[in-house]
């Protein structure tokens, strides 16, 4: 089998987001990065299932240079190649699709066919709910939405959604795309001898062409009611009193 | 004409459906509303949607639409931007209104604006969308000669307008095997435990990495209990294995709105308060004074968790609760 998961490099905002003066993006200067924890699930899914059934995983980024530091830890966890499609551009959902498929097809041409391709649900920053869903259908394949449960058996993978009373399970056949969220699994930590071999797997790095975005970004702005000081209910266990009166006037107490 | 695609559980409209045709029907000043309805009780749920300025309802009527198929909603929006040339289509930013516009966004290789909470009408639109889970906004144009987007629920609300009975036109969407193949095949029903769901409790008291342990969280629990609540964790909690990512509060994990919400040993991470903005009240529990929290907070009690959370407990047990 063959799996390929899409990640993207994000900042970790800690407590307060800082934009910066020109508006366009967050001030990521004292900050680190990570990849979505959807995503994060989406790695350790296809590095359980190759464990299991044998094949070989891969792991694409669209974004800058320094998303190879992803790209590395994703191939600590286990992923045996990685992709990074490199750009200082934004993409919109849609332009970052494209790139995704151009990169898949270029792929397909030298002989590379993936059964199985893991996207996010949505993506931390930009929440665009549709990169995984614009794939398939560009790739004509069927898209399970949402997963938190993931078996594969027979050409087929049967998928389980969390619903309001229980799971949705849906059936389909390889090859597929499947977007999933944080819950799915619990993500093993690296290993040092995994950081190790990460350095020396191979990445590939490409130059995507960028389509003019449809969801064109103006500018960022923060919500508003941000910075309010809470009133102080006191220090430790004499505080309680006080917090049994806010509950009260909240109606939850007689 | 601006379309909207409504969401509905057994004929009774959703509310971040309803929403979302308040958010329409601004946008579309004068002109006609037209919605989309689906699957068992279609027919119900198109009945009560003139009450909220709709004209039309087109009622998607085809057998392998009583479960959940995505593919094939997205495919009768798709037909209905072709067949009435929408200026704009409309859906609730819920799990599944996001899913099935970009399907259609997908199927009509249309842009498409996830999450919105507000559009000013105009060519191309101008909307503010939701980045982050609710933490950052943005602005942006939305191109394409129909535009899609969805409406970040509750920040919206729902208005009746008094209007009369919608005119419901029933259509067959032509729909291939192709589109059917994404299908519900079976629902799984899960046993609660009786005790009230995360996102539904009035009270949620939450602890973060200041818990310590697994067995740091007995004190919530008991509170929880006391009060008829539910107990909620951070995602620090949830990688370290003590609680299920069923429990964790925030972007990735549950959204909730409570009336009030005790968060205790946790930082106050974006991500984190991303998931409890609809909480009436929240009140902090930290050892430290300048954790970011507190600037998010309505109320803070500096000090440990393993004394404040027992202490609350015993006061209301003091007067005479549980
Ligand atoms: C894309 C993305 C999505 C994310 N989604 C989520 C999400 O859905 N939910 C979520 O929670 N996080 C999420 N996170 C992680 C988030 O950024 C934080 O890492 C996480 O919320 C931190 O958890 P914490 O506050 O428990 O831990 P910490 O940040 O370590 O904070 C612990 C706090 O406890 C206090 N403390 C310690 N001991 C005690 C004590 N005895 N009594 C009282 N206070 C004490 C400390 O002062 C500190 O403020 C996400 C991150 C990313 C990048
Ligand atoms: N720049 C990117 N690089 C790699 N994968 C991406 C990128 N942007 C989005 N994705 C994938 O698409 C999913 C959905 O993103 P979105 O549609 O932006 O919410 C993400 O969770 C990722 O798996």
């Amino acid at each position: 089998m063959n799996i390929l998961v899409c990640a993207k490099r994000v900042p970790m905002t800690g407590g307060t987001i800082v934009l910066t003066p020109d508006e366009q993006a967050i001030e990521t200067r004292h900050l680190g990065f990570t990849i979505s924890p959807h995503e994060e699930c989406g790695v350790e899914e296809a590095v359980r299932l190759i464990e299991a059934q044998g094949g070989e995983s891969a792991v694409l980024t669209l974004g800058p240079a320094e998303a190879e530091e992803q790209l590395r830890d994703a191939m600590a966890l286990g992923i045996d190649r990685a992709i990074l499609l490199q750009t200082d551009e934004e993409y919109d959902g849609q332009a970052t699709a494209a790139a995704i498929v151009d990169s898949i097809q270029a792929e397909r041409e030298a002989g590379v066919e993936y059964d199985l391709i893991f996207f996010g649900n949505e993506s931390a920053d930009s929440g665009n709910y549709q990169v995984g869903i614009r794939v398939a259908h560009a790739l004509g394949w069927p898209c399970v939405t949402g997963v938190k449960g993931v078996t594969v058996a027979g050409g087929r993978a049967r998928l389980e959604q969390e619903a309001a009373s229980g799971r949705d399970v849906y059936d389909v056949p390889l090859p597929a795309v499947v977007t999933v969220k944080e819950g799915l699994n619990l993500p093993r930590y690296p290993s040092v001898p995994g950081r190790l071999r990460a350095k020396r797997k191979p990445l590939d790095t490409r130059t995507p062409s960028r389509r003019e975005a449809g969801v064109e970004k103006l500018r960022l702005k923060l919500p508003p009611g941000q910075g309010k000081q809470a009133e102080m209910l006191g220090h430790g266990p004499e505080a309680a009193p006080a917090v049994v009166e806010v509950l009260r006037r909240a109606g939850l107490v007689a | 004409m601006t379309l909207v695609y409504v969401e509905h559980q057994d004929g009774r409209p959703d509310d971040v459906s309803l929403q979302a045709i308040a958010l329409a029907r601004g946008l579309a000043g004068g002109d006609p509303l037209d919605a989309l309805v689906a699957g068992p009780g279609a027919a119900e749920a198109a009945a009560s949607l003139g009450a909220h300025g709709v004209a039309r309802v087109h009622l998607a009527d085809h057998e392998s639409l009583a479960g959940h198929a995505p593919v094939a909603l997205g495919r009768c929006i798709a037909e209905l931007i072709e067949r009435l040339s929408p200026a704009a289509v409309i859906a609730a930013g819920s799990e599944r209104g996001n899913e099935v516009m970009a399907h259609a966004a997908a199927i009509t290789e249309l842009p498409l604006a996830a999450n919105c909470i507000a559009a000013e009408p105009g060519d191309p639109l101008t909307v503010t969308r939701v980045r982050w889970g609710g933490s950052l906004l943005e602005e942006a144009r939305v191109h394409g000669r129909v535009k899609l987007l969805t409406v970040m629920p509750h920040t919206v609300e729902a208005a009746e307008t008094g209007g009369g009975p919608a005119e419901v036109e029933r259509f067959t969407p032509a729909l291939s095997d192709a589109d059917l193949i994404v299908r519900v095949v079976e629902r799984v029903v899960e046993e609660t435990g009786g005790g009230v769901s995360l996102a539904d409790a009035k009270f949620v008291v939450s602890c973060g990495r200041g818990a310590g342990s697994p067995e740091g969280f007995a004190p919530a629990e008991e509170l929880a209990a006391l009060l008829g609540g539910a107990v909620g964790c951070s995602r620090a909690v949830t990688i370290a294995g003590w609680r299920s990512h069923t429990d964790q509060v925030g972007q990735t994990g549950t959204k909730i709105a409570p009336e009030v919400y005790l968060a205790c040993g946790i930082s106050g991470a974006t991500q984190h308060m991303a998931g409890c903005k609809g909480a009436k009240r929240i009140i902090a529990v930290n050892i430290d004074p300048e954790a970011p929290i507190i600037a998010n907070a309505d109320y803070a009690v500096i000090g440990d968790l393993h004394d404040v959370i027992p202490a609350i407990t015993a006061e209301l047990r003091k007067a005479g609760t549980g």
